[in-house]
């Protein structure tokens, strides 16, 4: 049989070198504006104003109407042609946008709002804030989770941290990924992202779990066997169903991609991301790590290395 | 066929059936009125503010920082919005306490939004102050002794400029029965105003002993009308005649009808959505989701066969089941929210699979097709009940976040997609298993001989 355990040092490499540029990537972006991402107004606070014109106009045109009023930061994309913009500027009050709408109109052209978002800074703040609450929670309520339902599997807690690692690894790749993607395209991290992110993490480590279950059931039917052999040989027989599952998951997440709304691509994207990430760092992470725990292997490469300074 | 296994299925076709009518577009929706039952119920798709446009607010206690906000405080303030909402005329709002000293309105197709928040937003605080012998310009911005126990010594008058002289409140809105808009014969708008009994007496008091003084009407400290007193008001009626629109004296009217508000408010968070963006997404999630669901429902029947195509059937039931629920309990649907539902829908499989996956097994290793059936479905319900909880705990988590934050985009999602694999849990294991069980009763031992049909 396929031998995906004995090839478990390869795989993690390929994990680090996924990781890599994902991180590059943030440490620029980090240079460049101060965040590892690009985020939203959620999170920083601030004003989304999106209009559609009736004719099109010049992402100039529309940012000099802001920097006139001394909103000199102020970021304008134009969209289809110059008739949609989005603006990205300070958290601006309802009156002001009325009249800066109205400013608009008078020197461009017939104007309708699409979308107005303002978000004071306390608020994004705030958000921030319980983000990454929420990561910490889930993180710890999953730990728990794994090593209660392993309780009766010897070193239990193993079987908890190897889906933890999965799961900064998959949440490592999707930030590193939309690092990459806000640099070069501007790409946002908003409140949507993290609920994709939280979502990711639960599809995850279902995923894991399936794959942990047949160990776990293995374990005691093939005594005798190596431990990497049960492994490996639980991991093959549950190959199947993990790519099943993600497979029709997929294609739904896909179809919104194609078809769906504007709007929401963004975090479908995210989802879909996290889903291949996912089923990847079940059978190449979370697996191997803890075939190289049981093995000891992480010890022997300290010592080989110290063996070789010395 | 097992006595059980009929019982169930008369159970899942019932159930089908009241999904389906509960689903069906038009739905004329409940009302019962027999012996003592009395419902009327309406049942439609709730859109969130992302797909029927509107507009979502969140409120929060202007106050300084180390001033404590109590719960009542807050619930006053709240049930005061509440009833401005109301007041204004929208329908389906939401107005929500959400953490501690922020209030979260929702206002779906709401046509003047600025408006609307103005009018929730002011305290709506009403005083008549004594002006003496000076005339205040409408407009000016001006102080006031309410809710200050000491003022102090008042300062002689001509010392001090109009703003900085702190006037004495004759009366304020509390003692307010009730408020109305008036047009008078040139439709011009005014608001008249009746006090309570205590307030008439102190009104008719107040106004014997100050003939031809001028009476300021402040709203929030500002002048909004400065008449001059003529005689004696003894009956508590008054009228506020000033330079506003009739949509200026409504939303004075609803703010002076329910009461000030304890607690000043300020806006943290304002969102408005224009109604097209929402309907174009409507219908293109509505067309992704389709797409999506007949790729997964061919996916089944090739890669399982015959349980392939039962396990759709269950995955169409189950899908709406779900949506009927939505509609019944009711929950908002927010995009969000509707790729929640879809990602539900597409990990409802997942559950089969793994049962199918167990029961080729099963049969590969030998097993009569009853006992692979039945080890199939055993065995793989722990593998579903502890995956499935790690995704409901991410859920409970999202909630919470959402909801402290008024941020319902992420709460319809979690919601949503909670609802979706709990009733995934039940349609996977029970309605699968039941048809599964039919059809082979009904085929007997011989199906196992066609290995085509299961997917072997």
């Amino acid at each position: 049989m396929f031998d995906i355990v004995g090839k478990r040092k390869w795989f993690l490499l390929i994990s680090l070198l996924l990781i890599v540029p994902g991180l590059v990537a943030m440490v620029i972006s980090y240079l460049q504006v101060g965040t590892p991402v690009r985020l939203s107004i959620d999170f920083t606070g601030g004003t989304l104003l999106e209009l559609q014109f009736e004719q099109s106009v010049s992402s100039e045109d529309v940012r000099r109407v802001f920097t006139d009023r001394g909103l000199g930061d102020t970021s304008v994309q134009m969209a289809e042609e110059g008739r949609n913009a989005v603006i990205r500027t300070k958290p601006m009050t309802a009156e002001l946008r009325v009249e800066i709408e109205q400013e608009l109109e008078d020197r461009l052209g017939s104007l309708s709002e699409l979308r107005f978002e303002s978000v004071g800074p306390t608020v994004g703040r705030e958000v921030t804030r319980a983000a990454v609450i929420a990561i910490l929670a889930v993180s710890v309520v999953i730990l728990g989770f794994v090593a209660f339902a392993f309780r009766r599997v010897p070193h239990a807690i193993r079987y908890g941290v190897c889906a933890i690692v999965k799961m900064f690894h998959d949440v490592v790749v999707s930030f590193g990924v939309f690092g990459v993607l806000g640099l070069l395209f501007g790409w946002e991290v908003d409140a949507l992202f993290l609920s994709a992110i939280l979502t990711v993490i639960g599809f995850s480590v279902q995923d894991v779990i399936v794959v942990f279950d047949r160990i776990r059931e293995n374990i005691p039917r093939r005594r005798g066997e190596k431990y990497e052999v049960i492994v490996n040989r639980s991991l093959l027989e549950t190959l199947h169903r993990s790519l099943a599952t993600q497979l029709n998951a997929i294609f739904i997440m896909v179809a919104i991609l194609l078809f769906g709304g504007a709007t929401i691509k963004q975090f479908i994207f995210a989802i879909l991301l996290g889903m291949v990430t996912g089923t990847y760092s079940s059978l190449c992470v979370a697996v191997p790590l803890l075939v190289v725990w049981e093995k000891g292997e992480i010890g022997q490469l300290l010592r080989r290395s110290r063996k070789s300074a010395a | 066929m097992r006595q059980r296994d009929i019982q169930l299925l008369a159970l899942i076709v019932f159930l089908t059936v009241i999904g389906a009518w509960v689903v069906w577009p038009d739905n004329p929706g409940l009302h019962i009125h027999w012996g003592p039952i009395n419902l009327d119920r309406d049942i439609d798709t709730h859109l969130g503010l992302d797909l029927q446009g509107g507009m979502q607010v969140l409120l929060e206690a202007d106050v300084p920082a180390d001033f404590s906000i109590t719960r009542d405080s807050m619930a006053a303030a709240k049930s005061i919005v509440e009833n401005r909402v109301n007041g204004l005329g929208v329908s389906e709002p939401l107005v929500q306490v959400a953490g501690e000293d922020r209030i979260l309105v929702e206002l779906p197709g709401i046509d003047d939004p600025e408006r609307a928040v103005a009018t929730l937003k002011e305290t709506g605080l009403l005083e008549f102050i004594d002006a003496g012998s000076t005339f205040l310009m409408p407009g000016t911005v001006v102080k006031t002794d309410f809710g200050q126990a000491d003022a102090g010594i008042p300062e002689p008058a001509e010392d001090l400029t109009p703003t900085e002289r702190v006037y004495v409140s004759v009366i304020t809105g509390k003692d307010l029965k009730g408020a109305e808009v008036y047009l008078d014969q040139y439709s011009k708008p005014s608001i008249s105003l009746e006090f309570t009994d205590e307030g008439a007496e102190i009104f008719a008091e107040h106004t014997a002993a100050n003939i031809s003084k001028y009476l300021a009407i402040v709203l929030d400290k500002e002048v909004i009308s400065c008449p001059i007193i003529e005689t004696p008001i003894p009956d508590g009626k008054a009228t506020i005649r000033g330079e506003f629109s009739l949509e200026d004296a409504r939303s004075i009217v609803i703010q002076l009808k329910y009461g000030a508000l304890p607690i000043p408010l300020k806006i943290v968070e304002n969102r408005t959505i224009g109604p097209s963006l929402g309907e174009d997404s409507v219908e293109k999630s509505v067309t992704a989701g389709t797409i999506g669901l007949i790729v997964v429902l061919l996916f089944m029947a090739i890669y399982y066969r015959l349980p392939g195509v039962l396990a759709d059937l269950a995955l169409v039931i189950y899908a709406m089941i779900s949506f009927a629920l939505f509609k019944l309990i009711p929950v908002t649907l927010t995009l969000p929210g509707i790729a929640g539902f879809l990602l539900s829908v597409g990990t409802a499989v997942d559950a089969n699979i793994l049962i199918f996956e167990r029961m080729k097994e099963e049969l590969r290793a030998g097993k009569s097709l009853n006992m692979a059936i039945r080890a199939g479905f055993s065995r793989a319900w722990t593998s579903i009940r502890d995956s499935n909880l790690s995704t409901l705990l991410t859920c409970a988590i999202l909630f919470w976040f959402g909801s402290n934050l008024g941020a319902s985009m992420v709460k319809g999602f979690a919601v949503t997609l909670f609802l979706g694999v709990v009733v995934s849990m039940f349609t996977a294991v029970t309605v699968t298993r039941t048809f599964i069980r039919v059809v082979f009763s009904l085929t007997g031992e011989r199906l196992r001989e066609k290995k085509w049909l299961l997917g072997i």
